[in-house]
């Protein structure tokens, strides 16, 4: 899906399936956000056009969870997990670790679009607290220490 | 028969219709169960935990959106929902900028009255970070300063349910959660119609008027301006609740008086200017009902809906009326007619109106209002923005004699006065377009199917033998459904009414703001109208045609409604507007 009139006619099709069911906002965000990889500000206005609901309540949903982004995500999405086990076994200076090596906050991504910085909630690897995922690869019993060394591996690929 | 349902509130038995939540049983019960984020039928989120209950579960419950059980046993007064109630309290306060003194809101806030009422003394328990925004400085009607607002939404229920343009919103999530526009965008960034219901559904200063007193104090102590005073029908309805004059006391002569002290130098009034809408817009009517004009026809006096039109609904610009509103046109013939009267540069002239609206503040500022670079009208202020002028000068209102406006554009009709509730134009324009249509006198000049609070009214009304067809919508959510049904082709009409708030102006966003306490059990628009019936009532003159100040000004200036000089003076046109700035 690479052609952008194909994107928007994919999205359009999506907004025609979903148009006359109630709570559509959901499912049409979803798929827009797998569609574009994001949700953009012309999406955000094509989907309340389409739906007949408001840009702000398309807004307020979009940065309500954190599944959506507005910006489009790196190349490599991390997540460090803030679930109760890992934040106890100290996820949080791992975090704080990961943006400030990246030179961004949770939630952004580098001006290079290489890393996104995530805060997830539990991944369910609890006996690996506290855990960090790189897109599909698992990072556990982390410490900030291992940080710069995992960038690093990225960083070269 | 409706099922009755019997519970127990305090240990007082009532029994109530199926449906009926704890907050509305507990009433009957005599008793007030705090609430701050309730607004009936425009905001039931329960979100504020102030309202909350002892039904006899594990948990508190909130009373606004529970229903009755049978034979519930509610608790509304233990110590353990007593603490629930002043935590929830103290949590909220933590994070409201507690600048007290300076707030428009001070002694009229809902939550400096909880906290008095709860016992809360200070936020000081649970002190922390505290979220800082830049107040919103963009519109011209609205100020929206996110540092006091403690996040209940009735703003967005008004905005979004009642007026169906929903241009605020929650956005982020947890401690960052903030009411905003979508994408950062400012106020006037969006397709806002500056109704300023938001204002009134505040329950603290988060949103407020744009200030215009200043401008108006400047113009008052500036010896080469000569300053004319205009207020609204709306605005002596409801001026007399901000002195604790009962709700629905007319006001008028008072109000007069304190302009005058306020040191204006003309008080005319904006009665005057609707009585002058009244033959034009009924002239444009007949014209476009004899010619073959594009119908229905739509009222054009409130800003709200006009901007709301061109916004959500521009395929409708060619049904608006041309004329323009009352108190522009007022400010039109003030500095024309008047300046060319009293031997006066128009360019020293200051036309202030005094208005029950925010949008005013915002239309003031059209460009196509006005001429050779002079706006019809300079400043517009609120009725709660003249209250405050009032307070400020020390004017004892309360006990001000009655006096009248200022001849020229002072005298009034029955018909006029209407125009600030809903149906009250409809009804004006009908007493005046029968008598010019049929050529014979209206005996009852009561059009009372158009009277009322519902948000849609329909009549059809027999002009000698024409059958007019008409609605009277108020609110622009109401407004949308009609023009929607109209679109759909299930609805024909020859003439419409539509005012931007509900109820009409009487009920607009720059009037006194009435509690939720008061307002969730009371029919504010309804009581104000009724002061403004009292003045149809007392009136000999009821119908705008008859008024002798506006025969005098189509006989000495404008020649006959719709003249040229009146099209060039008394008409507008109107733009489509994006949705999306």
């Amino acid at each position: 899906m690479s052609n952008h009139n194909e994107k928007y006619e994919a999205l359009a099709q999506v907004i025609r399936d979903h148009r006359e069911q109630k709570g559509a906002l959901m499912p049409v965000l979803q798929a827009a956000q797998n569609i574009f990889g994001c949700v953009p500000l012309d999406v955000q206005e094509i989907i309340a056009d389409g739906l007949g609901v408001t840009l702000s309540e398309v807004y307020g949903v979009a940065t309500f969870y954190s599944q959506f982004s507005l910006q489009p995500k790196g190349e490599y999405v991390c997540g460090v997990c803030l679930g109760t086990a890992c934040y106890v076994k100290g996820s949080q200076k791992v975090l704080d670790k990961l943006c400030s090596e990246l030179g961004v906050e949770v939630g952004q991504t580098t001006k290079d679009g290489r890393f996104t910085v995530q805060a997830t909630r539990c991944l369910g690897a609890c006996g690996l607290a506290p855990v960090m995922m790189i897109n599909d690869e698992v990072f556990g019993r982390l410490t900030p220490e291992d940080i710069p060394d995992i960038l690093a591996k990225y960083r070269a690929s | 028969m409706e099922q009755m349902i019997p519970l127990t509130i305090d240990g007082v038995h009532v029994e109530v219709p199926a449906g009926t939540t704890v907050l509305e049983a507990a009433r009957i019960a005599k008793v007030n169960i705090p609430t701050l984020c309730y607004l009936k039928d425009i905001n039931e989120t329960a979100n504020c935990r102030l309202c909350v209950v002892d039904c006899g579960g594990r948990a508190l419950q909130a009373a606004c959106v529970l229903p009755v059980a049978p034979n519930m046993v509610v608790k509304t007064n233990t110590p353990a929902v007593r603490q629930a109630r002043r935590i929830n309290l103290e949590l909220i306060l933590s994070n409201h900028e507690r600048k007290c003194l300076s707030c428009v809101r001070s002694q009229n806030c809902e939550l400096q009255k909880l906290c008095l009422d709860l016992g809360v003394e200070s936020g000081e328990r649970f002190a922390g970070t505290q979220n800082e925004y830049e107040p919103d400085t963009t519109s011209a009607s609205i100020v929206r300063n996110n540092n006091k607002c403690i996040l209940c939404r009735r703003c967005v229920g008004a905005c979004a349910n009642v007026q169906k343009v929903g241009v605020i919103g929650p956005v982020r999530r947890g401690f960052k959660t903030a009411i905003e526009s979508p994408w950062e965008m400012k106020l006037a960034e969006m397709a806002c119609i500056n109704c300023g219901q938001c204002i009134t559904a505040c329950p603290v200063g988060a949103l407020t008027e744009a200030d215009g007193t200043k401008d108006v104090w400047k113009a008052l102590s500036d010896p080469t301006k000569h300053v004319v005073v205009q207020p609204a029908p709306a605005v002596r309805a409801a001026l007399g609740e901000e002195f604790g004059m009962p709700m629905g006391t007319s006001v008028t002569g008072k109000m007069a008086a304190a302009l005058r002290r306020l040191g204006f130098d003309k008080v005319f009034d904006t009665d005057f200017g609707a009585d002058l809408t009244i033959m034009e817009e009924g002239t444009e009517l007949i014209d476009r009902l004899n010619n073959g004009g594009v119908l229905p026809m739509i009222t054009s006096c409130s800003p709200g809906w006009i901007k709301y039109c061109e916004h959500y609904y521009p395929e409708f610009i060619p049904n608006l009326s041309s004329c323009k509103s009352p108190h522009e046109m007022t400010g039109a013939m003030v500095k024309t007619y008047y300046a060319e009267k009293a031997g006066i540069d128009p360019q020293n002239i200051v036309v202030v109106s005094v208005m029950p609206c925010t949008a005013k503040k915002f239309e003031a500022r059209r460009p196509e209002l006005g001429r050779n670079g002079m706006a019809d009208v300079d400043a517009v202020i609120t009725t709660r923005e003249l209250a405050r002028m009032i307070k400020e000068a020390g004017i004892d209102f309360v006990n001000l004699p009655d006096e009248d406006f200022d001849s020229l554009m002072g005298e009034s009709t029955g018909a006029s006065v209407i125009f600030g509730v809903t149906g009250g134009v409809m009804e004006a324009a009908l007493r005046t377009a029968y008598e010019l249509i049929t050529g014979k006198t209206l005996e009852d000049v009561n059009f009372t199917a158009v009277r009322g609070m519902e948000g849609i009214k329909e009549a059809t009304v027999k002009v000698g033998d024409l059958d007019v067809n008409v609605a009277v919508c108020s609110s622009t959510g109401k407004a949308s459904e009609l023009l929607d049904a109209i679109k759909r082709g299930e609805k024909q009409y020859h003439f419409i009414e539509v005012m931007g708030c509900p109820g009409g102006c009487v009920n607009g966003g720059g009037q006194p703001i009435v509690p939720a306490s008061v307002r969730n059990w009371t029919n504010v628009p309804a009581i104000r109208a009724k002061a403004l019936y009292g003045e149809d009532e007392a009136k000999t003159l009821r119908k705008s045609h008859e008024n002798p100040e506006i025969k005098q000004i189509y006989e000495e200036f404008l020649g006959k409604p719709n003249s040229h000089k009146a099209h060039m003076l008394l008409h507008t046109t109107y733009e489509q507007r994006d949705i999306y700035l």
